[in-house]
């Protein structure tokens, strides 16, 4: 069975985001991870970025598929995760600590309700 | 590979087993004008009957090496080596279709990835892909490379000494594209670098520059490198691979991609090819490559084994995000480059390219003597490698057909592509030419010459 901390909010496209402050802190939740299989390489965003919440930013590539990484919230990317490319298996192993993708500064904090908790998120995933 | 067609029988069962009366049940979705037609071919024939035509359409070729050609312009007339026919068209290699099945093709496999590390070592670059169709669509497909790169950049500066076919290919590319192109004037016989340094913007994405040119002429890549590296956007140099052993890699002057045609390697002149397009390029684009890759790797019993690989790009899984739809690659050429590259090695490709420079250059002296002949761009220091323009006393067009009737192919007049060159000649002299032949060919020239000139000075 998937792990989905409860303290993290979800999107449907499978994406974790971890607030503190004004700063998001985004990932892939371990489902999606366990479903991609070994990550192999991971197309970071461009720091300084400006998106919307539902826009590809990223992208993973396993071995089996290359998938699309969707901001869960509006805003701009402030930083990335530089040692990803280098360790793509991190999203692997260590989903929501060392294989986390970006940072971002929210431009609409309200957007953050819109969000699943993980109750939902764990119902969506049928864990 | 087999083909084994289906009778009349197996096509039956399967249109019923879809649950269809006929065949045109089938494809009855699809509207009347979109389907293909009824074609009003003539009746089949014998297998003698068919010889003997093909024999009659063969006929009307002008094989090359029957003729003495200083025709170049993109398509070279090389020497190829006896065993690059021999291997080629072994059984076990020769087929249009590529098997890239790890687990039945190993040697197709191998020989890609043979040719990939060959065009690395040969271009300079770090990752070569499997080859694309031809040089022309080698540009297009970087074109698309680099536009897609950064969404924010959508200009591409082409030079104007690329040969134009690959630059009309490459507006094909850009057709549906949201994306500029601008050519940078030609001064001299050279891409102008000033009109570079005023045209490059933070919006270009990359900067075409092909040396040797379509005139012949090598540029300053070195100095192009510098000017595109400072705009920060990516630098494609396209080249003729056989100048490569002379002529500094594209990866040590900053290239960060090669393309080009490589039909010089081992692939003979045709008219519609197939010939064969190259692509190297630095690692930072990897991920964003066109076409196939082939790796290296270990298998479950800790052989080494080959098998396609970084195939996220490709749009059998990207889908709509694919970076290229090429999901092929030119086999059979570049087993053929492979094998031409293996022959000749480092020696032979100085040695080919030094025979090139020192023909062409000696053709160039000779007719430079003509009466009336001039050698374009010599006074502006800039060097050529195997191919010159020579500016005649008489049209071009006209000297050619004169020559023709005696079996010399004089080379391309430029004013099939620019048309107020009209007594421009582009000449190309490669390692097949005997001393004795340019000798000839410098004399038809001035013969031609002074005919023609007498004809118009008649009138």
């Amino acid at each position: 069975m998937s792990n989905v901390p409860d303290t993290l909010k979800y999107a449907e496209s499978h994406e974790w985001l971890k607030v503190e402050e004004n700063i998001g802190i985004v990932g892939i939740t371990d489902h999606a991870q366990y479903e991609l299989t070994d990550v192999v390489y991971v197309e970071l965003p461009k720091v300084g970025a400006t998106v919307s919440k539902g826009s590809p930013v990223a992208v993973i590539e396993s071995v089996k598929a290359a998938s699309d990484i969707y901001s869960p919230v509006s805003g701009e990317i402030i930083s990335v995760n530089e040692a990803l490319p280098n360790n793509p298996a991190d999203v692997n192993t260590d989903p929501y600590g060392s294989g986390w993708i970006f940072k971002i500064k929210l431009s609409d904090a309200g957007e953050v309700d819109s969000l699943k908790s993980a109750t939902d998120y764990s119902t969506q995933i049928g864990g | 590979m087999d083909y084994i067609p289906s009778s009349d029988n197996d096509l039956q069962d399967m249109i019923r087993a879809s649950g269809y009366q006929s065949f045109d049940d089938l494809i009855a979705t699809i509207p009347e004008k979109l389907r293909f037609p009824e074609m009003n071919l003539p009746a089949p024939l014998t297998e003698l009957e068919l010889m003997r035509e093909m024999k009659q359409i063969a006929a009307q070729n002008w094989p090359i090496d029957e003729y003495l050609s200083f025709l170049g312009a993109g398509a070279y007339d090389h020497f190829i080596p006896t065993v690059v026919d021999y291997l080629s068209g072994r059984g076990e290699f020769y087929t249009a279709y590529t098997p890239y099945q790890a687990e039945a093709s190993q040697g197709t496999l191998q020989v890609i990835y043979e040719y990939q590390s060959l065009m690395c070592a040969l271009t300079g670059l770090d990752v070569s892909n499997a080859s694309l169709y031809d040089g022309a669509s080698a540009l297009g497909e970087a074109a698309f490379m680099t536009l897609n790169i950064d969404p924010a950049k959508n200009k591409l500066l082409i030079s104007g000494c690329i040969h134009p076919e690959y630059i009309q290919v490459i507006r094909t590319y850009l057709g549906p594209i949201d994306a500029e192109v601008v050519i940078i004037p030609e001064k001299n016989g050279r891409t102008d670098l000033d009109s570079l340094e005023k045209l490059i913007d933070e919006k270009t994405a990359a900067v075409f520059v092909q040396s040797p040119n379509f005139f012949g002429t090598i540029e300053e890549m070195e100095q192009f490198s510098k000017v595109i590296k400072s705009k920060g956007a990516f630098f494609v140099a396209v080249v003729n691979p056989i100048s490569l052993g002379v002529l500094k890699a594209p990866g040590e002057y900053g290239a960060d991609i090669c393309v080009g045609e490589g039909q010089p390697l081992g692939i003979p002149v045709s008219f519609g090819g197939p010939y064969l397009g190259f692509f190297t390029c630095s690692k930072q684009f990897v991920h964003k490559i066109p076409g196939r890759l082939v790796g290296r790797t270990i298998d479950t019993c800790g052989d080494l084994g080959y098998c396609l690989t970084l195939q996220a790009r490709e749009q059998h899984i990207r889908r709509e995000k694919a970076t290229s739809n090429i999901c092929t690659n030119q086999s059979l050429m570049a087993l053929r480059a492979t094998i031409y590259l293996c022959m000749l090695g480092k020696k032979g490709m100085r040695e080919v390219g030094e025979l090139n420079l020192k023909l062409s250059h000696y053709a160039a002296t000779q007719i430079a003597a003509i009466d009336g002949a001039q050698i374009m761009h010599l006074n502006d220091q800039a060097p050529f490698f195997n191919e010159f323009v020579v500016k005649l006393p008489v049209e071009a067009v006209a000297l050619c057909e004169e020559l023709a009737e005696t079996g010399t192919f004089a080379g391309l007049p430029l004013s099939r592509f620019f048309p107020h060159l009209k007594n421009e000649l582009l000449v190309c002299v490669t390692e097949t030419k005997t001393k004795n032949e340019i000798d000839h060919f410098v004399w038809e020239l001035g013969e031609a010459i002074q005919k023609l000139s007498s004809k118009g000075a008649a009138v």
